[in-house]
């Protein structure tokens, strides 16, 4: 909630002009949910030392109840930390504030503009997620900062909850103060997680336009850009593609970071997987195919491609996943004949469903090791007691080939909403059982790379009804 | 003069244009019985007359047809119906949905047909040889009408006669005894079984005598004296030792008007070899023959007509309970058609035979989804149980096992031992799928169906009548149901979400016992309970005396022995071994307080506060609410010191932000302290505290009924005899109508949130309370001033923010806690009452959808 801008440049006066702000007053400005305040504690011949305050109102920050916090916890948006840390806040404080200095004017000493000047700043408190220490050393240093971090922990008085999320920050550099404001404008909003508003499509321009010059050569670009825009991942696109056309210059992707390229592995896994299932499905013959936990709709979209499946009907028993689909599909404005072949409706797999009967397969991708272990009963009659495809094709991580995550901790899972991840030999063991009690027999197969030791990543049982 | 045609049946006006059927049927008719194929003509194409609209016009006729029959309704069809193909598609329509075809042909001469039509703007085109052709056709159908399937014919000839029909008599369904409310005994197969009969009635004390013979009495006169009713369900007769005297018994007591009587597939085949048909003696019949030998020709021919007589099914009770001897699916309740008689007789049969030579037989009962309780026999079944409403209570006496009776409405069953085995049963009577020890009701509930639970609902509630589930939010609970929630088996309950008090009216304060009093006090409530509010977590505790009786009364089989679950029906333990460890605990504090015993039960539902709060909310606690304290006490002492700089050198305006910042400085601190409060460390089991408030329910009872000090007493007696898990809630009666009491209560208030006390809990005396407008809130909290600042943040009770929070509108909180009370106890009420699983979870479901609702988290 406060950023403290130190300068041993002298005259220290020369700050005040850059900044626009008279050194002797304390000014106030209002923001839309409360204001922010500057002033100058210190004012010698020496030094100078600037603050700006933000001062949100708490109780105007929450009404109309907009979530803040995120799934889950609905009161969390009450009782928040918006109001005491550097925040998005902070950069919308500095626009409205600063807008002079940011945008690099100065109407009565344009001389000082160009001058780079030794900074200091300090920033209590920065929020930063996880791996929040390295992050924001990959974010500041190749700007040319020297950077000091302190870590808070939770609470004293119960030790063993451990760190907080929050800094305190200490950066030196020497450079102008343009660049100073525009850094810290860019990056103190990548690190917050939680954006206290709506990620709208001018928010690329805001990023271009401010970071144009610098963010182009930083190596964590990608992670800024995608960061800044909250994962929003069409925006980031947008946003990329812009800066490498600035660029002019498409260069290999080096430089990301290691969880990005773990994003890839992962994606490109996901996309193996999927090309595995809809070659299983259409060696089965099957012409109409139901996909169980169709998520936002990737598999569907893959099999609406495919001629030789004339009924696709999707089911996820999330709500707004099936809104993304229809989305992704263009649902809505589908022809007439396409839509014939793809339906979509919210459903569970735990609750027998008269609407499954019928079809020739069905696919089943990363969906079963989100049941609880005691639910599968139900799942397996739903599925193969009263639905009873002629084909059944199943996917679900491979345990053992966690080993092979050097991130993840033993027993640790893959994602936090699994609830196991089987060894070959356990999904092996149940698969068979599921299926001869059913009348079914099933084959298995794994999904990516193999490890002698430890197989693939993922795995895949293929089910036939035995008519 | 008067037409009588049945209650329910599908009515065919038959007559050419012109002949009068749409002023006959408004005349004799309600205008929503009739549907005319003019209108539905008109409707489709804003032309009555249109021919080219004849194909859309019949087929929104035929759907109107459908609906109304289904719902049961009388249906006029006011059209031509000349045409013996459109009359055949409406009497297979009312065959469909078991409904008695009626024809009422208007035959009025073709030649004031013509002039009528003349008459009329619309029609004057129509030619002659229209009305010409249709009354040739109108010939025809005088000829076939009768072989066509029509159950009443009536026919007019003249304009004159059409006019002398007075008025319509609908006659009563012979099966419709709705205005008959028992109370019932309702006896199985007895198949001539007569001792095991007269010892079952003497049992249900009835009493039978032996007197003379007459025209209705065949040497019985039996009696109750509470003039109870007995329910035959058929097969009276074959395969055992004395069907006749069986049959005098039965004859005598229909005669009496002490008991009704259904037939049975056996009983139908020895009127028709009474009535001189070929039959083949199987079966048992000729054990019957045999013993009808004796008798004389008049007495088989009685028996032959009283056989005769008997009607399939029955509706009793207000539509409430419905019998027939093989069971009767709900869409043929009430109603009329040989697929009707013959489901009654025969039940439902898939066409195969199974290895014993027996039908296999479908299994209705396991759709069944009606309202009315279907009380039925035919299949013989080692014990009678109620399955999805429905209960077959044959429990093959003559194949030596026991006659059964259902006493209604009471739901109790009586039944005495067969004396022997009369004849060997083709299937040996074991109970299918022996391996398991659930019954069938439990093991059919092992999968629910998702088409009860999805779209839009109305669940009818014993508290509140009926509550509607809005679909959206029924979409928001399949997923949680789905995804997070527990074996549904266990999920007998959901506690409802509790509303404040109203905003208290003291300046300092946003909420004050006051309020809370006040609210009982002003509905007229004379005593109330005041309990302490824990701040742990909202747990409720299902335990067993052991894992038989979960198999037994949830029909779980290994999942432990009982459960311990959120408000949203997640396990409250991530980890089993120390849930049931946990439980395990909790079961045997109860056994040391002789629980079991006092209560009479082999498990309970507890409604609990289990602490402490870190326990369950870690993560909660250390994203959010520890989260924002290191923010805040890391940020505020900076901006403090910044602030005091700025201020020391002189420049002006700064010293109400020292202030400010240093009074967000000091309700940080106090944010800290109130959260740590509610935390300690667990290391194991016993750093847990568990606090019951309600003992919800045990066997056969939901204590609903009790006063809250009942509840609360019980509870204290059980922590008593307790080492350390349970925790007695401290709590104080308050008589509402005395000054004193009310203010100490206010004061032990102010005591326990000072010290930093959540707050209390204010209830009324009655578990179930009602005002003048209807139940009331079951219970109001009342938080304290420390605690609200980890609901409302920090610096809430700054007075510039206490201003604005106490503009908050409590309705909606009100209406949902009520709405979540009466579908709580509901689901409890349902479960107790052994209904399917499907019953309470609707319950149980629609508290998880209205929780969906958007209702300020705060209150």
């Amino acid at each position: 909630m406060l950023l403290e801008i130190t300068t041993t440049h002298q005259p220290t006066s020369d700050l005040g002009y850059l900044l626009h702000k008279h050194p002797d007053k304390f000014q106030s400005f209002d923001l839309s949910h409360g204001q922010v305040h500057v002033f100058y504690p210190e004012l010698t011949e020496e030094k100078v030392k600037f603050c700006l305050l933000l001062d949100i109102d708490p109780i105007e920050l929450v009404k109309g109840g907009r979530n803040l916090s995120g799934k889950g916890f609905a009161l969390g948006h009450y009782v928040n930390d918006r109001i005491y840390v550097a925040s998005s806040f902070m950069s919308v404080g500095i626009s409205k504030t600063l807008s002079s200095a940011l945008n690099g004017r100065c109407k009565d000493r344009p001389e000082l503009l160009g001058v780079k000047m030794p900074f200091e700043v300090k920033i209590s408190v920065l929020p930063a997620p996880i791996g929040g220490a390295i992050l924001i050393q990959k974010l500041f240093e190749p700007l040319g900062y020297k950077v000091q971090l302190e870590r808070h922990i939770l609470d004293a008085k119960f030790e063993s909850w451990g760190e907080s999320k929050y800094y305190t920050l200490y950066l030196k550099n020497e450079l102008t103060l343009q660049e100073l404001l525009t850094h810290l404008y860019v990056l103190i909003p990548v690190l917050d997680n939680d954006k206290h508003y709506y990620v709208g499509k001018n928010e690329i321009d805001k990023l271009v336009a401010r970071g144009g010059d610098w963010l182009q050569e930083h190596p964590e670009r990608k992670q800024i850009a995608e960061r800044y825009l909250f994962n929003l991942k069409s925006l980031s696109r947008q946003a990329l593609e812009r800066l490498i056309e600035k660029d002019g210059n498409e260069t290999a992707e080096a430089g990301i970071v290691e969880t990005h390229e773990e994003m890839v592995k992962r994606k490109t896994l996901h996309q193996k997987r999927l090309y595995k299932v809809v070659e299983k499905l259409l060696e089965t013959n099957a012409e109409s195919v139901l996909d169980l936990g169709c998520g936002e709709g990737k598999l569907l979209r893959l099999l609406l491609k495919q001629k030789q499946f004339k009924k696709i009907t999707g089911m996820d028993v999330s709500f707004s996943e099936l809104k993304k689909a229809k989305d992704k599909l263009y649902y809505d404005d589908m022809a007439p004949k396409q839509k014939e072949r793809i339906q979509l409706f919210q459903g569970s797999l735990l609750y027998s469903d008269t609407r499954l009967l019928g079809y020739d397969a069905a696919a089943i991708v990363e969906v079963i090791e989100h049941l609880d272990e005691n639910r599968l009963k139900s799942f397996e009659r739903v599925i193969f007691e009263i639905a009873r495809p002629k084909s059944v094709v199943i996917t679900t991580p491979n345990g053992e080939y966690n080993a092979l995550f050097p991130n993840l901790k033993e027993g640790a899972m893959r994602h936090s909403d699994h609830r196991f991840e089987w060894t070959r030999k356990e999904f092996q063991d149940w698969a068979t059982a599921i299926a001869q009690k059913n009348n079914y027999t099933v084959s298995f197969e794994p999904i990516g790379e193999e490890d002698e030791q430890y197989g693939a990543p993922s795995q895949m049982g293929v089910f036939s009804y035995a008519s | 003069m008067q037409v009588k045609i049945p209650e329910l049946s599908l009515v065919l006006l038959i007559g050419t244009s012109g002949a009068g059927k749409s002023t006959f049927a408004k005349k004799h008719f309600k205008s929503t019985e009739i549907v005319s194929s003019d209108i539905c003509r008109g409707i489709v194409s804003d032309d009555e007359n249109s021919l080219n609209a004849n194909k859309d016009a019949f087929e929104l006729l035929d759907f109107i047809i459908r609906k109304r029959l289904k719902n049961g309704l009388l249906t006029v069809v006011d059209a031509t119906n000349v045409q013996k193909s459109a009359r055949r598609n409406l009497i297979a329509l009312a065959r469909e949905f078991h409904c008695l075809p009626v024809a009422i042909v208007l035959n009025t001469p073709p030649k004031i047909a013509k002039e009528r039509n003349k008459l009329r703007s619309d029609r004057a085109e129509m030619g002659n040889h229209v009305i010409r052709q249709q009354h040739s056709q109108l010939k025809d159908a005088f000829r076939s009408l009768k072989r066509e399937g029509f159950r009443r014919i009536y026919r007019f000839d003249s304009v004159e006669e059409i006019e002398a029909v007075t008025g319509i008599e609908r006659e009563k369904l012979y099966n419709n005894k709705k205005e008959e409310h028992g109370p019932f005994d309702i006896i199985g197969d007895i198949h001539g079984c007569f001792d095991e009969l007269l010892e079952l009635l003497e049992k249900m004390d009835y009493v039978v005598e032996r007197i003379a013979t007459d025209n209705t009495n065949f040497g019985f006169k039996v009696s109750h004296p509470e003039n109870r009713q007995v329910i035959f369900l058929g097969d009276l007769v074959d395969r055992g030792p004395n069907s006749p005297d069986v049959l005098r018994l039965a004859m005598s007591m229909l005669n009496d008007g002490v008991a009704i009587c259904v037939p049975g597939n056996h009983d139908l085949k020895l009127q028709k070899k009474l009535s001189g048909k070929n039959v083949s003696l199987q079966h048992g019949l000729a054990e019957t023959m045999e013993q009808l030998e004796k008798e004389t020709d008049e007495f088989k021919e009685i028996v032959r007509e009283f056989l005769y007589s008997l009607i399939s099914h029955y509706v009793l009770d207000d539509g409430k309970l419905v019998v027939a001897h093989a069971g009767i699916r709900e869409e043929m309740q009430g109603r009329g058609s040989g697929v009707v008689r013959s489901f009654c007789l025969y039940g439902e049969t898939t066409g195969e035979i199974d290895e014993f030579g027996l039908p296999v037989r479908y299994d209705w009962a396991s759709e069944y989804r009606g309202y009315a309780k279907v009380v039925y026999g035919h299949t013989p079944v080692p014990e009678a149980e109620w399955f999805n409403r429905t209960i077959d209570i044959d429990t093959g006496c003559v194949f030596g096992g026991k006659l059964t009776a259902l006493r209604y409405p009471e739901e109790i069953l009586v039944s005495v031992p067969a004396h022997k085995v009369y004849c060997e049963p083709a299937k040996p009577l074991i109970k299918e799928g022996m391996e398991t020890s659930l019954s069938n009701q439990q093991v059919y509930d092992d999968l629910l169906n998702i088409e009860d639970v999805i779209g839009k609902r109305i669940v009818q509630t014993r508290l509140r009548n009926n509550i509607t589930i809005k679909e959206e939010n029924s979409i928001a609970a399949l997923e949680v149901m789905s995804r997070f929630a527990i074996n549904p088996k266990w999920l007998i309950y959901l506690p409802p979400t509790m509303s404040p008090c109203e905003t208290s009216e003291l300046p300092d304060y946003l909420e004050h016992p006051k309020e809370a009093i006040d609210y009982y006090r002003n509905k007229g409530i004379a005593q109330i309970v005041c309990e302490e509010k824990h701040m742990g977590s909202r747990a409720v505790v299902i335990v067993c005396k052991d894992e038989e009786t979960v198999a037994e009364k949830f029909g779980i089989v290994n999942e432990g022995i009982g459960v311990c679950y959120t408000r949203t029906g997640r396990n409250f333990f991530n980890d089993a071994n120390l849930e049931q460890r946990f439980l395990e605990t909790v079961r045997d504090e109860l056994t040391k307080g002789n629980f079991w015993e006092k209560f009479e039960t082999s498990w309970v539902c507890l409604d609990t506060e289990l602490m402490p709060w870190s326990a369950k909310a870690q993560s909660l606690l250390k994203d959010q609410y520890a989260s924002v304290g290191a923010a805040a006490s890391n940020a505020l002492p900076a901006v403090v010191r910044a602030l005091e700089q700025t201020q020391a050198r002189g420049i002006g305006g700064v010293e109400a932000y020292v202030e400010k910042f240093a009074n967000k400085q000091a309700s940080i601190g106090q944010y800290i302290k109130a959260y740590q409060q509610y935390c300690w460390e667990v290391k194991d089991l016993s750093d847990f505290r568990l606090a019951p408030f309600h003992i919800l329910a045990t066997e056969g009872a939901v204590h609903s009924d009790k006063t809250h000090q009942w509840h609360i007493e019980n509870i204290g007696a059980i922590c008593e005899a307790s080492s350390q898990l349970f925790y007695a809630t401290p709590y104080k009666i308050v008589d509402c109508a005395d000054d004193a009491s009310v203010e100490a209560v206010i004061q032990w208030w102010l005591e326990l949130t000072e010290k930093g006390g959540e707050g209390m809990v204010i209830k009324p005396m009655d578990f179930v309370a009602y005002g003048k407008r209807g139940l009331l809130q079951p219970a109001i909290k009342c938080r304290g001033k420390e605690y609200l600042r980890i609901i409302y943040g920090p610096e809430y009770d700054t007075p510039e923010h206490l201003k604005r929070l106490k503009k908050r509108g409590l309705l909606r909180k009100r209406s949902l806690a009520l709405r979540e009370f009466a579908l709580g106890i509901e689901g409890l009420e349902r479960f107790v009452g052994k209904q399917p699983l499907r019953r309470t979870h609707e319950s149980v479901f629609g508290v998880l959808a209205l929780e969906s609702e958007a209702v300020d988290p705060r209150l």
